[in-house]
């Protein structure tokens, strides 16, 4: 029933060829396709945050983003910025202050905060709950993960580990 | 035993997982070719006939497998939980707009919702009762009205020096768990059925699914490893989805999923019950309350459910930390045409306290005095009087006077009262408010039998050790908790524990993990299971290796018998080669409770959890906009049997709490559809939304009840805490017109609802002067 079309583009890496719905989200593309399941689907609404990949290097909504629409884009999910090593020092914050509690909003919060360190490294807590208010989590209030990105710049800063 | 791990921060046991994406939910398990997706059509009707139902288009539409009908349901139909009420598919007419009609299933989903859409359907329409008042004026109830009483309240509010009544309207709440409900049905041999679901009650979702399929539990395994949030909303609500798709999985003998998307989930499933909540109070001129009249109403919906449990619970906390000489208390569980209103954290609890919450603010701006005066002075007696409960509870170990004292003084209460009170004379347009809430809440499940729990715990002989429990994990870490309860049994490492996923086949009969009780429960369950062994370990110890038995200690991965030491691995490799069981199910019943539903009276809870919270907003009078600018919490978790989680859940809880009262609004159209199923018009508290400045603090103190570890329920309490933002927004509300008159403010108290209750405080004091 519906149309389909052959993207090629590079995920956490590694050169994919796929022949997609024309309707398919990017989430879905990831999660089905390639088995990248990471990535969770909240809301499908663009307002959860639970979907954020990285497209072309900057954040976006796996589920307001169309899997034809990334033809030659790089892509970088959570399973890549884990293998690259990329945020280890923020997940290991998350895991020190209980940032995660059911862990569903976690990969899409930890691929928000990713970006936050690189664009705001000087970033405070205001500019921190801020800049995260894109990504919904119903468990753990905000706070510990407030905490841990902000312990995270503070050891980035300090050119050491948070440990 | 040692403690090494209970009383310790440990990391979630799936923390390393949750942050990289390896955690495994229902939607993310790899399912077999040929598996099919199941597409649950919804009544746009809120109360009709149906008069016909013509699913031949569905049928024939491309990649459908199956369709099926309440006709085609091979067992019973109705998988009410407790009472019946709750058609898996609908019989006949529907009851509430998003009620199940029919299940389809194809190859993908949108091949099934395409079908799903081909449906020729026709109605009768019928009278909706849509709100609490026209229930109660056309008597459409769940039960008979019932009461608690206490004393004689009619006698002595005539004789109060002072009377006062008021209204508050309670909206609800919907769970908004990230994961939406799912299931995924796999057909076996003979007709069996596996399922995992995302469900908090994995037993009782294999008895239905065994009703609906005509079949017995035996036949059935349910399996949950863990949920993305539940909240309550997957204890009866995750039943439905996995019945549906047992019967699709039924009809195809292929395995299917069935996942809601967020506006199907929010509009078929049940919600936080909205109240109303009507008082009329007597008290004395220090603001001591003679007497109270409450009549709590509550929105059930269409079906029973969980409703008069969670009515029974407001009733409880109508008292909240204050003692009642002469109460009536009064419960209404109205019957209306809307989903069935379920489980949320607190059930019920948090709109019984609100009511008296409002009493307390509304007497104190009556009197002038401070509500937090007003608060102390009504607390529960420490000392054997005034501690009675209208239900005949005796509250024995009150430790709110010495709580609140202690927050009054590490939250500067009275300093920053001055401050804003010169703030507000100084401000026009900006207002602030100050309040602190306290709270009592009664750990248990209401209805007596459900407090039980069940544990198998395996030891091989290399020395590692498998863990089972009836709990389901949903983010608050009890897997973790109840490890570090049996690490600490054995004197091992936690790493030499593995959790299990929850399955039917190893422990049956379970409760939801629910009420709080998840780790009273199961902790005290597979500590049994873990005592059990080690009885037999020691009976062992005597008989071969000549040990005292009472004398086998264990700690730090090493058995000590005697003068022996021995690795835990090395002794259990013994223990087997002489042919012991190293296997132990174990079990728990909450003692002391008693309640006797025909009295109302009794001892319904094991023990009281605590907390206060002090928060402080700003409103914006023009605009009716708010914020929380500081909260402090002190919060009474007995002694802690892990410090980072039970913060986790006391940060959560008051977050949620303010969701709920002052963001998220359901709104239902005149005809009964809820307009509010999505999240761009149902706002859930975001990190720019969580106060500023945020202290959290924890009661130092230990539970007076023999439970794991002298620790005490986190789960639900915290979210109560949120009160005090809520009766914060008020005062600054009451600031605009001299803090004289008392606002009418109902919840959630969105910008909307502040800016009119601050016109109407405005005009109220002008037509006085
Ligand atoms: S699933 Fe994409 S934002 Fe919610
Ligand atoms: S940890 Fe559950 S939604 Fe964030």
């Amino acid at each position: 029933m519906d149309e389909t079309t052959v993207i090629s583009c590079t995920v956490n890496g590694e050169a994919v060829e796929e022949i997609v719905p024309a309707r398919l989200n990017l989430v879905d593309f990831l999660r089905e396709k390639l088995d990248l399941t990471g990535s969770h689907v909240g809301c499908e609404h663009g307002v959860c945050g639970a979907c954020t990949v990285r497209l072309d290097g900057v954040i976006v909504r796996g589920c307001l983003t169309l899997a034809a629409q990334v033809n030659g884009a790089t892509i970088e999910t959570i399973e890549g910025v884990t293998a690259t090593g990329e945020v280890a020092d923020l997940q290991e914050a998350f895991l020190a202050r209980n940032a995660a509690q059911c862990g569903f909003c976690t990969p899409g919060m930890v691929m928000s905060a990713a970006e936050l360190l690189t664009v705001n490294p000087d970033a405070g807590r205001a500019e921190i709950r801020d800049f995260l208010s894109g990504n919904y989590c119903r468990c753990t209030g905000y706070q510990a993960i407030i905490d841990a990105v902000e312990t995270t710049l503070a050891g980035r800063k300090n050119g050491g580990s948070t440990t | 035993m040692s403690n090494q791990h209970m009383g310790k921060a440990v990391p979630h046991d799936s923390a390393a997982k949750h942050v990289t994406g390896q955690a495994i939910y229902i939607d993310d398990i790899v399912l077999p070719a040929g598996h099919l997706h199941g597409y649950v059509s919804m009544s746009p009707k809120a109360h009709a006939q149906i008069t016909s139902m013509d699913l031949s288009a569905v049928r024939t539409s491309p990649g459908v497998a199956a369709v099926i009908s309440a006709t085609d349901v091979p067992g019973a139909i109705d998988i009410g939980p407790v009472l019946p009420g709750d058609p898996v598919l609908a019989d006949g007419w529907v009851e509430y707009a998003g009620q199940a009609l029919f299940a389809v299933a194809a190859g993908t989903e949108s091949e099934a919702r395409a079908a799903a859409k081909r449906a020729d359907i026709t109605y009768d329409d019928l009278d909706a009762i849509l709100d609490i008042e026209t229930a109660r004026a056309q008597g459409s109830y769940i039960v008979e009205p019932y009461a608690i009483t206490v004393g004689d309240a009619q006698a002595a509010l005539a004789k109060s020096a002072n009377q006062l009544s008021g209204k508050l309207a309670i909206g609800g709440q919907d769970h908004f768990y990230l994961e939406g409900q799912v299931a995924v049905a796999m057909p076996g041999e003979d007709g069996d059925m596996l399922i995992y679901s995302s469900t908090q009650h994995p037993s009782e979702l294999q008895h239905l699914v065994a009703k609906v399929l005509g079949k017995s539990s035996k036949d059935v395994t349910v399996e949950v490893r863990r949920m993305g949030g539940a909240f309550g909303g997957k204890e009866t609500q995750a039943a439905p989805v996995a019945c549906q798709a047992a019967l699709l999985a039924t009809a195809t003998g292929r395995v299917v999923k069935v996942r809601l998307d967020r506006d199907d989930d929010m509009m078929a499933t049940g919600k936080r019950h909205p109240f109303h909540v009507n008082w009329r109070v007597g008290f004395d001129a220090d603001g001591v309350l003679d007497a109270a009249a409450f009549d709590y109403l509550a929105d059930c919906g269409y079906s029973p459910d969980l409703s008069l449990a969670i009515l029974d619970r407001a009733l409880f906390h109508a008292d909240n930390g204050y003692f009642l000489k002469n109460a009536l208390i009064r419960g209404f569980a109205c019957k209306t045409n809307k989903v069935s209103m379920t489980a949320f954290r607190g059930f019920g609890g948090p709109q019984g306290m609100l009511g008296i919450e409002a009493v307390i603010d509304d007497i104190a701006r009556h009197l002038g005095i401070d509500r937090l005066d007003v608060t102390k002075r009504n607390l529960y007696g420490r000392d054997g009087t005034r501690d009675a409960t209208p239900y005949g509870q005796r509250v024995e170990d009150n430790i709110l006077p010495e709580l609140i004292d202690q927050l009054e003084a590490s939250s500067d209460y009275r300093q920053r009262r001055t401050e804003i009170t010169a703030f507000n004379a100084s401000h026009s347009h900006l207002k602030r408010g100050l309040a602190l809430t306290p709270l009592k809440f009664g750990i248990s499940f209401t209805a007596t039998f459900l407090n039980q729990a069940g544990a198998l715990v395996h030891v091989y002989n290399d020395g590692s050790i498998q863990l089972n429990h009836g709990g389901t994990e949903m983010g608050q870490g009890l897997n973790t908790k109840v490890a570090q309860v049996v690490a600490d049994e054995f004197g091992v490492p936690l790493d030499a524990i593995k959790i299990t996923a929850t399955h039917t086949g190893k422990v049956p009969n379970t409760s939801a993990t629910a009420a709080s009780s998840g780790t009273d429960l199961n902790g005290m369950a597979a500590r049994d299971a873990a005592q059990t062994i080690k009885a037999r370990l020691a009976a062992f110890a005597a008989e071969q290796l000549g040990a005292d038995g009472e004398n086998l200690s264990y700690a730090d991965g090493n058995v000590l018998i005697g003068e022996k030491t021995l690795t835990f691995a090395g002794f259990v490799r013994q223990a087997y080669m002489h042919r012991i069981s190293l296997s132990a199910s174990g079990f728990y019943a909450t003692p002391k409770i008693t309640y006797d539903p025909a009295t109302r009276q009794g001892r319904p809870f094991f023990y009281y959890a605590y907390g206060a919270a002090v928060s402080e907003v700003v409103v914006d009078a023009l605009t009716g906009e708010h914020r929380v600018l500081r909260a402090d919490i002190l919060h009474d978790a007995g002694r802690s049997l892990n410090p980072a989680l039970d913060l986790g859940q006391i940060e959560g809880g008051y977050i949620q709490g303010l969701g709920w009262l002052t963001t998220e609004e359901l709104w239902w159209d005149g005809e009964g559809n809820l307009k509010t199923h999505a999240p761009s018009t149902y706002k859930i508290p975001a990190a720019g939304d969580l106060p500023a400045d945020f202290r959290v603090a924890f009661f130092q103190g230990e539970n007076r009840e023999d439970n794991i570890g002298r620790s005490k329920a986190v789960g639900e309490p915290p979210l109560m805490l949120a009160s005090s933002a809520f009766f914060a927004i008020r005062d600054a509300v009451a600031s605009v017109a001299g803090n004289r008159l008392n606002p009418s403010l109902d919840t959630p108290a969105t910008p909307e609802k502040v800016l009119m209750a601050i016109e109407d405080i405005k005009q109220r004091r002008d037509t006085e002067q």
